[in-house]
């Protein structure tokens, strides 16, 4: 069995993912690059692949590259996990959190 | 494939940075108007001065598309009495909201007058004003005619806690119809249009162009403002901007008091773009600024909060009854009809719920009763208003998206299971800014502000319209401009302190930095100020300045960005000690607390504050509480030309 590569790297700056991406879906058109307030993303290097999310720990969650996505389904957001929102259906008082 | 930490580990090495890297490469460009900020007020100046036939510029630190707290959306067009559908004067409307001490009456009267021809104006350029698929019929506030949507908001008095103002009965209004001068609009469509429409006018668009300076006449502080300097932050490109006229209309100072990315990323009020760059070349240039002291505490959002601020107190959450853990209902207003859009709760109402709590009247978590309310209302609320309103239209989409159902569930409220906001949490965005007359001509010529560049900014329709109005003054200065002098000096000056942090490659980082500036700030201008702490504050900035700021690198042009934003926190926050020192009283309105002056506004202080560089030293002033003079008389005096809303051709 090949020996897996390990690199050494630094901690990841966290949250990590404010967004997530359905690699079938999306075709790189970097639109999502272009309406970010603050250029989180940077193009991906291979061209027709998702952008790259770089600097994570700036996003202020606005959502406009998720709203304005031209292809539906291609960016997910994804809240940090201390920020998942709860909710209760009122008949059942069942407690559910995203 | 779309982390960093993939691609390294993928690929055995970091990427290239992506776009073409010219550090100190010089590009020129002329303008009869330059303007400053590409957000609400900067779009419509820009849409304005060129309306007038004129060379426009627009230089954006973002991309002008959605850039700005008003990019993604806007769901309230706040104090539109000029509308149809309104039964209050303007002008009679405009002193009622002026009635409040250190507000800006210029921006106000200006505001009730344009902005509902800046609206119509929006809806011509493509944006949605109106009901027209008649999706809301039923909803309280809908007018069939017009379709236009009527928010419960000011329908009595401007007032967000129930029984802080006194009725008023309205000399134009004496039957006590609601006033109706707020109106829900379709705010996501906003901003794409108005890049548009500045694009169809020709104006030239300089995106992700941050502007670090001002250029002026002979390089003299004080002198005519004739240009601006910055660079472009993807590829390091200096940028010579030349212009007859300036408006400025970036954000004001933000995140001074925060910073904690690991909370839940740049979890605050507004953006990290929102660091103050206008304010402070403004004032670099010798501009005259005011209420530099005001700061107010962060109720929500700060990363260390829920960013979903729901309940009692979330702008766009009108007639959501807030119930208890049993269903039980609670005295919190429901910013609706019923309470005229109050969103606050009164200190007594506010005691009986904590009260309420401990004696287990009252069981947590609260929630958001939105399957109780009449469907068109839910309706109204939860996709109009919640889904128009800047950052709330993603955080709908994704609980409908995993299962939330507004007619089935009760959305949870994090007031009371989060703690208070403590009083370190300060912000200073909705305060201070440049002092403008009627022209909104700043105390420098050639210098124009609008929206929150200005002192006493206030919501989205203010920016629309005092932008546009700025547009148009900023063009008629720009028509009879005579000749002035660049200097070649200011602009090496800049080009230095530009691009220090990028000849180093270790010492201190953006986030430090900000971090130090922010650490200053929660010890010595918070909740208590006195001489000594302030002085000790101003010393620990100057320290910062004196031996961070010369360790800062910046391995791209991004992040050369943010380090130069962290240069303007850290002038703007000096600029507010200053300005706290300087008030040697309490007040109640700039919510300013000094502890060896606790006298709360005592009358000789009852003046705004004003404060400006001479020859690089700080000089303060005075001006009159309402300085600005007769709203109506002199709105009517400086616009005898205008022309309502704009003919297209």
């Amino acid at each position: 069995m090949a020996k897996e590569k390990v690199i050494a790297m630094p901690n990841l700056t966290t949250p990590n993912n404010p967004v997530t991406f359905n690699e079938a879906i999306c075709n790189g058109c970097n639109h999502c690059v272009e309406v970010c307030q603050i250029d989180v993303y940077i193009p991906n290097p291979e061209k027709g692949k998702p952008p790259m999310i770089l600097h994570p720990d700036e996003c202020w969650y606005c959502g406009c590259c998720v709203n304005d996505c031209p292809r539906p389904g291609a960016i997910k957001f994804n809240w940090a996990l201390q920020h998942r929102p709860y909710w209760k259906n009122k008949a059942t008082g069942v407690v559910h959190q995203i | 494939m779309s982390t960093w930490h993939e691609y390294l580990k993928t690929q055995g090495h970091a990427p290239d940075w992506p776009y073409p890297v010219s550090y100190d490469k010089e590009q020129e460009i002329d303008a009869d108007v330059l303007v400053i900020g590409g957000g609400i007020a900067g779009c419509w100046a820009a849409i304005a001065a060129a309306r007038q036939g004129l060379n426009v510029v627009l230089a954006e630190k973002g991309d002008t598309v959605r850039s700005g707290a008003g990019g993604p959306g806007c769901d309230h067009w706040c104090n539109a009495p000029a509308n149809p559908l309104s039964n209050v004067d303007p002008d009679e409307w405009a002193e009622h909201m002026a009635d409040r001490p250190y507000c800006n009456g210029i921006g106000l009267q200006i505001q009730c007058r344009e902005d509902w021809d800046t609206l119509l104006e929006m809806e011509q350029i493509g944006g949605k004003i109106r009901d027209t698929k008649d999706e809301h019929k039923g909803a309280q506030g809908r007018d069939e005619k017009t379709k236009l949507m009527i928010s419960p908001r000011y329908t009595k008095v401007h007032s967000y806690v129930p029984d802080m103002i006194k009725p008023i009965t309205f000399k134009s209004n004496p039957d006590e119809k609601l006033n109706n001068v707020v109106i829900r609009v379709w705010g996501s469509t906003f901003k794409p249009a108005l890049k548009k429409e500045c694009k169809r006018l020709g104006v030239k668009i300089y995106d992700r162009v941050m502007v670090t300076g001002l250029l002026t006449d002979k390089g003299v502080q004080g002198g005519r403002v004739i240009g601006a300097l910055g660079f472009n932050n993807r590829t390091g490109e200096f940028m010579i901007f030349k212009a007859k006229a300036t408006i400025l209309a970036a954000a004001g100072g933000g995140s001074m008091w925060l910073i904690n990315t690991e909370l839940g990323g740049y979890s605050n009020m507004m953006s990290r773009t929102s660091t103050g760059d206008g304010t402070v070349m403004a004032w670099r240039a010798g501009a005259e600024l005011t209420k530099m002291e005001a700061t107010g505490m962060i109720g929500i959002a700060t990363g260390l909060k829920h960013k979903w601020y729901t309940g009692a107190g979330d702008a766009s959450y009108e007639n959501v009854p807030l119930v208890d853990a049993n269903g039980k209902r609670l005295p919190l207003p429901i910013q609706g009809w019923e309470d005229a859009g109050a969103m606050m709760p009164s200190m007594e109402v506010e005691k009986k719920i904590r009260e309420g709590i401990k004696s287990g009247e009252y069981a947590l978590p609260f929630y958001g009763d939105f399957p109780g309310m009449p469907d068109a209302e839910r309706k109204a609320t939860w996709r109009l208003m919640l889904g128009e309103e800047s950052t709330t239209r993603i955080i709908i989409d994704t609980l409908n998206k995993a299962g939330y159902d507004e007619s089935r569930d009760l959305l949870q409220s994090y007031k009371y299971i989060e703690g208070n906001s403590l009083p370190q949490w300060r912000d200073a965005g909705y305060g201070g800014g440049i002092v403008v007359d009627w022209n909104l001509k700043s105390s420098l010529d050639g210098l124009y502000a609008a929206g929150t560049q200005m002192f006493s900014p206030e919501d989205h329709s203010y920016c629309a319209a005092t932008g546009r109005y700025a547009g148009r003054k900023a063009a008629a200065y720009a028509r009879k401009a005579g000749a002035v002098t660049v200097s070649r000096e200011q602009i090496d000056r800049e080009k230095v302190r530009v691009y220090a942090p990028t000849k180093r490659t270790s010492g201190m980082d953006w986030k430090e930095v900000h971090a130090g500036i922010a650490r200053a700030m929660q010890y010595y201008v918070s909740e208590y100020k006195d001489e000594n702490l302030l002085t000790m504050g101003l010393g620990t900035l100057q320290k910062i300045e004196a031996e961070a700021v010369p360790l800062m690198y910046a391995m791209d042009p991004h992040k050369l960005m943010r380090s130069l934003e962290d240069t303007s926190l850290l002038t703007y926050a000096q600029i507010i000690i200053e300005a706290s020192l300087a008030r040697k009283a309490s007040s109640m309105p700039l919510s300013f607390q000094r502890i060896d002056y606790p006298q709360l506004d005592p009358p000789d202080w009852n003046h705004f504050l004003t404060i400006k560089l001479v020859n690089d030293k700080v000089k303060t002033g005075k001006l009159p509480l309402t300085f600005w003079g007769d709203m109506k008389k002199q709105y009517e005096a400086y616009n005898k030309d205008y022309t309502g809303v704009y003919k297209v051709k």
